[in-house]
């Protein structure tokens, strides 16, 4: 602890190392091996050749557009739909929660559990195709005699977006509870109608919160395959299904690493744009919570 | 001209009242949507623990055919559920404990001590969690297959110690913002070394944190799928179970262990709950610095 002490200036770098090193060697380096296996050439059979071999990328991208539009297409409605439910229930929470407010919270991330992947086939069970949900439906018309809700692009949007909600109410929550009230009484003081008041007072400050809320749900909702494999049909297939099974059906390890580096950087030019808009401090400061 | 100026006096008046009537419909309509998103979020919870006790008809368990306790009293009727639960407390306690350990050393530095890349190191920290969990399961593979070293109950402890620790600095930071460094101050007044001082004070003050983050680890171990289906090899795990009975019979065994699963961590969040609220009341006793 001596030496410590004389050195003091070491600590933070001792303290930081084991971590560091840690995410570099599992998560830095796996990315560098990945990089060189999009460019390999060959088969599983033939054996895999590193050969600079763009084509992978280009290929991917010609064969997989529809997957990968449609995955952001997907994450986006659900981000959508996520901030639509979700930023009401947490402000309801937060300015109408009273002393109920931490058992309403405990509620918001019950969801997390049962695993994603129980909950994901308990809404296979809710959308079952002689279920109660279909019937009632059907019953009053809004669905046709043999229409069905599992196997639907409705069904997968829909488990993405359950499956993230918590993810955009808490930090959407936790930046409106920190709302300073005193603020809002001072938006009433000087002549501000409700409207006026929420819109220029407590969206703004909610900002941050409904920043970090949508990347929190989005990030996952593009890259998810689950609710796709589950709730949908290959009509609804997302690039995550296709590299899951280009990676570990079809040891198509070319195609399959050129894919995740697609969607990595397409996921980081959306999660940029956003920082750009809002500043870093911000997307790391909220993101805490 | 007082006919006009009248009626201005009484239009703010009536306006404010329909605004009243418009609010208080507002309000109701909110509270409404509120719990309707509520309803929305624990539906799915309240089927698995209602399918938990059917009595199902064939290899699925979709449609409700009747209550029965068979199930419950064999929760692990199933053949390999039992030791697909027993690989996933396993992981999740091991990689827990050393994902808590590096992620709480790192956040003390990141907090504690202005260096030079710090910004870089924050960001690089982040970077895990803004990258599809697809991605970091496929490159962790690569890796493997890169150096050729088998897959299995090794490589998904690896797996979630890495996806873990961004989740424990993160949690145990925002802990650590606001810690008062005066009580530090104190012990070593007092004649403790830095060690004891970090033993006897620091740690027990940030022990809410560090639990905190250690429950989270777990919780997401225990829950990972996506990760672990690129680097399990032949390892099962709960999820994984799961996933493959998805595909040919979902016994209601599966729900059995998701409710108990369910229980158990509401009981712990419950207890944490509590155990933070006492911490709490007794910080408050604390006589105020002057």
């Amino acid at each position: 602890m001596s030496f410590l002490q004389r050195r003091r200036g070491l600590l933070p770098y001792l303290l930081l190392a084991p971590g560091l090193a840690w995410l570099l060697l599992f998560f830095l380096v796996p990315l560098y091996y990945m990089a060189r296996q999009s460019l390999e050439e060959g088969t599983i059979f033939t054996g895999f050749e590193f050969a600079w071999n763009f084509q992978s990328y280009t290929d991917a991208i010609a064969n997989y557009d529809e997957q990968i539009l449609r995955s952001f297409l997907y994450g986006g409605m659900a981000t959508l739909i996520a901030f639509a439910i979700g930023f009401p229930l947490a402000y309801a929470i937060a300015f109408r929660g009273g002393r109920w407010k931490n058992a309403l919270l405990l509620l918001v991330i019950v969801p997390f559990f049962v695993t994603y992947l129980i909950r994901t086939l308990s809404w296979q069970t809710i959308l079952e195709d002689n279920g109660w949900v279909v019937n009632a439906l059907q019953f009053v018309g809004i669905l046709a005699d043999d229409g069905r809700l599992l196997a639907t692009t409705a069904a997968v949007v829909a488990g993405i977006t359950y499956n993230f909600l918590p993810f955009m109410i808490l930090p959407v929550y936790a930046s409106l509870e920190r709302i300073d009230g005193r603020m809002l009484e001072a938006g009433y003081d000087l002549y501000g109608t409700r409207r006026a008041v929420f819109t220029r007072v407590t969206l703004p400050l909610a900002a941050p919160g409904v920043v970090a809320g949508s990347l929190l749900t989005f990030i996952p909702a593009v890259g998810d395959f689950i609710n796709a494999e589950l709730l949908g049909t290959p009509r609804q297939t997302m690039i995550g299904n296709v590299i899951q099974s280009r990676y570990l059906e079809l040891t198509d390890y070319p195609t399959a690493a050129a894919l995740s580096f697609i969607l990595m950087a397409l996921v980081l030019v959306v999660v940029l744009i956003w920082a750009r808009i809002v500043g870093t401090e911000s997307l790391m400061g909220v993101e805490a919570r | 001209m007082e006919a006009a100026s009248a009626r201005a006096l009484v239009a703010p008046v009536r306006h404010r009242r329909l605004l009243g009537a418009g609010r208080w419909l507002l309000d109701q309509v909110l509270n409404l949507y509120a719990a309707l998103a509520l309803l929305y979020l624990l539906l799915p919870i309240g089927i698995i623990v209602l399918f938990s006790f059917n009595d199902p008809v064939g290899r699925f368990n979709f449609t409700w055919q009747g209550f029965t306790l068979d199930n419950w009293k064999e929760p692990f009727g199933v053949p390999g559920l039992e030791e697909a639960l027993v690989n996933s407390m396993e992981i999740a306690a091991l990689s827990t404990v050393i994902a808590t350990a590096l992620g709480t050393m790192m956040a003390l530095a990141l907090v504690r001590y202005p260096f030079r890349a710090r910004a870089a190191t924050n960001f690089f920290i982040f970077l895990p969690l803004a990258t599809p969990e697809v991605v970091l399961g496929a490159a962790l593979l690569s890796l493997f297959i890169a150096v050729s070293y088998s897959t299995g109950f090794t490589t998904i402890l690896i797996a979630h110690v890495m996806f873990n620790i961004s989740f424990v600095v993160v949690t145990v930071r925002s802990r650590l913002i606001g810690f008062d460094r005066s009580l530090e101050e104190a012990a070593q007044d007092l004649g403790a070394n830095g060690f004891q001082t970090f033993i006897r004070v620091t740690l027990p003050l940030i022990a809410p944190g560090v639990l905190a983050a250690a429950l989270l680890a777990f919780a997401l171990s225990v829950d990972d799928f996506v990760i672990t289906n690129f680097n399990a090899g032949s390892t099962v795990t709960f999820p994984l179970f799961v996933w493959g009975a998805a595909r040919v019979a979902i016994p209601p065994q599966i729900y059995i262990i998701a409710t108990m699963i369910f229980f158990v961590t509401l009981v712990m969040m419950l207890l944490t709950v509590v155990q933070q609220r006492r911490a709490a009341r007794m910080s408050a006793v604390r006589p105020e610095p002057v």
